[in-house]
């Protein structure tokens, strides 16, 4: 198929569509608006149904009802909203649904800035809302790849029953880039047996709930939810390497940080510095053991995070690499990232002090 | 042996948890009746909220989803959506919907949403142990206000009925009582025609029952039953406060 260009957050949602979610629900934010835009015109075509919320927190309850239903359905918002939407991800990930939600970062916190940023990593990995829950995190550095996982997103939420977040940035959402339309691979998928569609007096009713009031089935409850989450782990883990093969410093980033870090790494081996970049595409489940592996199997002296924040994901790297390797960090908040002339820099200074 | 009355279809056989002399059981009821008697409990799906009425989703027939508190009508709005051919209600308290679920309740009458808020005010946080409602009474005792509600300190006693037949997507909005065999037929008779509005396409729908809580109220059952009359219904009258159904078939005459 021939490639198209695409507008970041237009091309989410036609993602979406692709992947046949028919219910979006919103609330505008900046720098994601053509999300909610796109969909306000789209959806018609397919009888779907576009709502504009009063809030983000109706918008995702909204969301909730829907998946509930059976529905495959999706959220947007940027970070502020998505701050707003973690009660309802809590309650989406405790009665097991489907959802589908996009999180184009912006600089933080509180009303922060409507530029790019990666400072809600802590937030969309570790969870903002209350309770031992696990949402996918999938990062996409680039359209085709945000495209790609969007569609797949969709089919990992109704295989797994939990709430998958696209986490891209501002950067993703504002930038057009080529993209060809593919289909992500088959998955059986199990059928919604469980959805509020009326009993028709042919069986029990369902109930979707997250309050299991007697300590023991919350406890139950729990340790059903860890067993799925370690199966998503052992099957759902993504990421990329770059130029690793032989590369002395290693960097590690996700989304557009990561792409101005392969910048940095081609420019350091055209100076005879040999760097390589570990991109995470899944930040919930983590390649932890991957990178571990890729730090420690060739000849890399130390490694470099780089992140658009003051250094969030650091943690994640730090125990994936559990003091086998130097880390240094690289990055900044608020809407501002590394330039490449930065992270070159970061690399030469992290490698004398090997 | 002729079966005379008996529990409502429309109902499971779970046993409830209401307090002696609380009057949800009694709105369970006329709820449950009202889908039997319309024949929509295979067709209909419900939105416990988070307080006395938390548990609803054991004690309805029909598919139930369990809502974040006070975003029972967004959870609605959604299933809704996605099944347009199906009834749907929240069954919500005065905290959940007139306190912390104002914007969805709001929104969602705005709207013209097909659903049904069966509102269930009893001026009194009930689950949580007789906190201040925005329904509370000026005068009256909480947990929260020990020396009663005051208006300069708490403000005035919330009318959600009156506030959402300002809307023209309100399609329809009562308020009763369930305290009497005559107010309790009358109550059902208001549920059944907020269903039957919202499955003809009307809009959005609510019927606010004033209803008992002899716990927190520090009353007897029977003690609680005058108190509502005496002291609640003065500050909310009874009435139909919203009937644009009827608007529009006056107008088309």
């Amino acid at each position: 198929m021939a490639k198209e260009l695409w507008k970041g957050n237009e091309a989410v949602a036609e993602a979406a569509i692709r992947a046949g979610c028919r219910y979006f629900f919103g609330y505008p934010i900046t720098p994601q608006n053509e999300i909610p835009e796109y969909f306000a015109r789209h959806m018609p075509e397919h009888d779907g149904v576009f709502l504009q919320a009063e809030s983000e927190v109706a918008a995702i309850n909204m969301a909730y009802g829907a998946a509930g239903s059976g529905a495959r359905v999706m959220t947007s918002s940027s970070s502020p909203g998505i701050s707003l939407k973690q009660e309802g991800i809590s309650y989406i990930a405790g009665a097991e649904l489907p959802v589908v939600i996009v999180n184009m970062m912006r600089g933080g916190p509180g009303l922060g800035s409507i530029a790019p940023g990666q400072s809600d990593y802590f937030q969309a990995t570790r969870g903002g809302g209350n309770g031992d829950y696990r949402t996918v995190v999938l990062a996409p550095a680039t359209i085709q790849e945000m495209t790609d996982l969007t569609q797949e997103a969709f089919d990992i939420a109704d295989l797994y029953r939990i709430p998958v977040l696209v986490l891209a940035d501002g950067m993703i959402g504002q930038m057009m880039e080529a993209v060809e339309w593919k289909k992500p691979k088959a998955r059986k998928l199990p059928a919604k047996g469980w959805a509020t569609d009326g009993t028709k007096g042919k069986r029990e009713h369902n109930i979707i709930n997250s309050l299991f009031i007697d300590p023991k089935d919350c406890t139950q409850h729990n340790q059903n939810l860890q067993k799925k989450h370690d199966l998503i782990t052992q099957n759902e883990i993504r990421f990329e390497e770059y130029l690793t093969d032989d590369a002395e410093v290693l960097f590690v980033a996700y989304g557009t940080t990561a792409r101005i870090c392969q910048s940095a790494a081609i420019k350091l081996r055209e100076a005879g510095v040999k760097a390589g970049v570990f991109r995470p595409i899944s930040l919930w489940p983590y390649p932890e053991k991957e990178l571990y592996l890729c730090a420690n199997r060739g000849c890399v002296k130390t490694v470099v995070c780089a992140e658009m924040s003051m250094g969030q994901m650091i943690d994640d790297v730090k125990i994936a690499l559990n003091g086998s390797k130097p880390v240094r960090f690289i990055g900044s908040g608020g809407g501002t990232f590394p330039t490449s002339a930065e992270l070159m820099a970061a690399a030469h200074t992290a490698l004398e002090g090997v | 042996m002729a079966v005379v009355y008996q529990r409502s279809k429309g109902l499971t056989e779970t046993e409830q948890h209401f307090c002696p002399g609380c009057t949800h059981g009694v709105i369970h009821k006329l709820v449950a009746e009202v889908m039997e008697e319309l024949d929509i409990i295979g067709s209909t799906v419900g939105v416990a909220s988070v307080g006395c009425s938390a548990f609803a989703y054991n004690y309805f027939a029909c598919d139930m989803q369990q809502a974040a508190h006070g975003r029972a009508p967004a959870v609605a709005t959604g299933i809704k959506r996605v099944h347009p051919d199906l009834a749907v209600f929240t069954y919500q308290g005065d905290g959940d919907l007139a306190a912390i679920g104002t914007a969805e309740i709001v929104h969602a009458a705005m709207r013209g949403e097909k659903i049904t808020a069966i509102f269930v005010n009893n001026a009194i946080y009930g689950m949580t142990g007789g906190q201040m409602a925005p329904t509370t009474l000026l005068g009256q005792k909480a947990t929260t206000a020990p020396l009663g509600r005051q208006k300069d300190l708490h403000g005035s006693p919330i009318r959600m009925a009156e506030m959402l037949a300002t809307l023209d997507g309100c399609a329809y909005a009562e308020r009763v009582m369930v305290t009497d065999p005559a107010s309790i037929a009358k109550a059902k008779r208001a549920i059944k025609k907020a269903f039957t509005l919202q499955l003809a396409g009307a809009g959005f729908t609510m019927v606010e029952l004033l209803s008992t809580c002899p716990t927190n109220w520090g009353l007897s059952p029977v003690e609680a039953i005058g108190w509502l009359k005496e002291n609640l219904v003065p500050c909310y009258p009874l009435g139909v406060y919203a009937d644009r159904a009827e608007q529009k078939e006056e107008a088309a005459k």
